[in-house]
């Protein structure tokens, strides 16, 4: 009898322990996951400068694209951009930068101290263009292959792993 | 006396449909888990990115999309992890078995627990 109880302890508590090991190693937070391999759709976006809307329909023609969400009041996109526009000097990629919540004069004042490495440059005012990509803040990054297909993304500044990772992908 | 009653269906229809869109956006908001937050939904939730979904909630609702759908546009996005009550999958079987299995389990438990005492107790 006494042996049954300490079995049916045991077995809680390495249920609790089991549950508890589980919870703590969920990676769920900012996964990815979900979006990898997915056909990116078709979004309409703001023109940065000039007035009127382009889709991105239009820009997946047999060249990889890296959207990079970003803005100007955001440290961290100031600490990956130097990195934007290492990318930028690949022939194979179109990188198209989606100004988040920002104002405009502090972006274009941001751009020109360091470097514009978009070849379209987008805006999303209210960042609810941006819920279509997945986005939970800022900086963060997709890049999509030939096929329209989202072949990675990147939540957090983009780092020097990651850019040696896009140009192998990009380079393949 | 036609009049009054056309105008009264009117205001009642109108005001039902208007707490009928409130009700179901409630309803949304509090099926969604903030991701950026610490275990709130997105209706308790003051993040910046909760706002941004709000608004997202509120134009789908406004073009007509149902409740599933929103469901759906937005678990494309970013998983099942936002849903607090996510689909039945193959990946989530034991998420949705294993209390009815622990429930049952339990319920052998006890009652082979209470045969043995009334046993011991004759």
């Amino acid at each position: 009898m006494k042996k049954n109880k300490l079995i049916i302890i045991y077995a809680v508590l390495i249920f609790i322990f089991l549950i508890l090991y589980l919870s703590l190693d969920n990676k769920k937070i900012y996964n990815t996951e979900d979006l990898v391999g997915k056909k990116m759709n078709e979004v309409d976006l703001l023109y940065f400068e000039s007035e009127g809307t382009f889709n991105t329909r239009e820009i997946f023609k047999n060249k990889f694209v890296l959207f990079n969400f970003w803005a100007s009041w955001c440290a961290p996109c100031r600490k990956e951009h130097k990195n934007l526009i290492r990318l930028s000097k690949n022939k194979n990629l179109e990188i198209i930068g989606v100004n988040f919540k920002d104002s405009p004069q502090s972006a274009k004042k941001f751009l020109e101290e360091l470097g514009n490495p978009f070849s379209i440059l987008a805006k999303d005012p209210d960042g609810k263009q941006s819920i279509n990509f997945g986005i939970y803040g800022i900086p963060e990054t997709i890049l999509i292959d030939k096929d329209s297909n989202i072949v990675k993304k990147y939540v957090g500044p983009l780092n020097l792993k990651d850019v040696n990772e896009i140009r192998s992908i990009v380079e393949k | 006396m036609k009049k009054i009653f056309l105008i009264s269906t009117f205001f009642f229809v109108l005001v039902n449909s208007v707490y009928a869109e409130v009700d179901l956006r409630d309803k949304i908001l509090k099926n969604l888990r903030c991701l950026v937050c610490q275990g709130q939904t997105m209706s308790d939730s003051n993040s910046d990115f909760a706002q941004t979904i709000k608004s997202v909630v509120d134009d789908k609702i406004g073009h007509g999309f149902k409740e599933d759908e929103i469901y759906k546009f937005l678990s494309d996005k970013y998983g099942d992890w936002i849903l607090f009550n996510p689909p039945l999958k193959k990946e989530n079987y034991l998420l949705w078995f294993l209390p009815y299995f622990l429930f049952i389990i339990g319920g052998i438990v006890i009652y082979y627990l209470s045969k043995k005492t009334q046993i011991k107790r004759k």
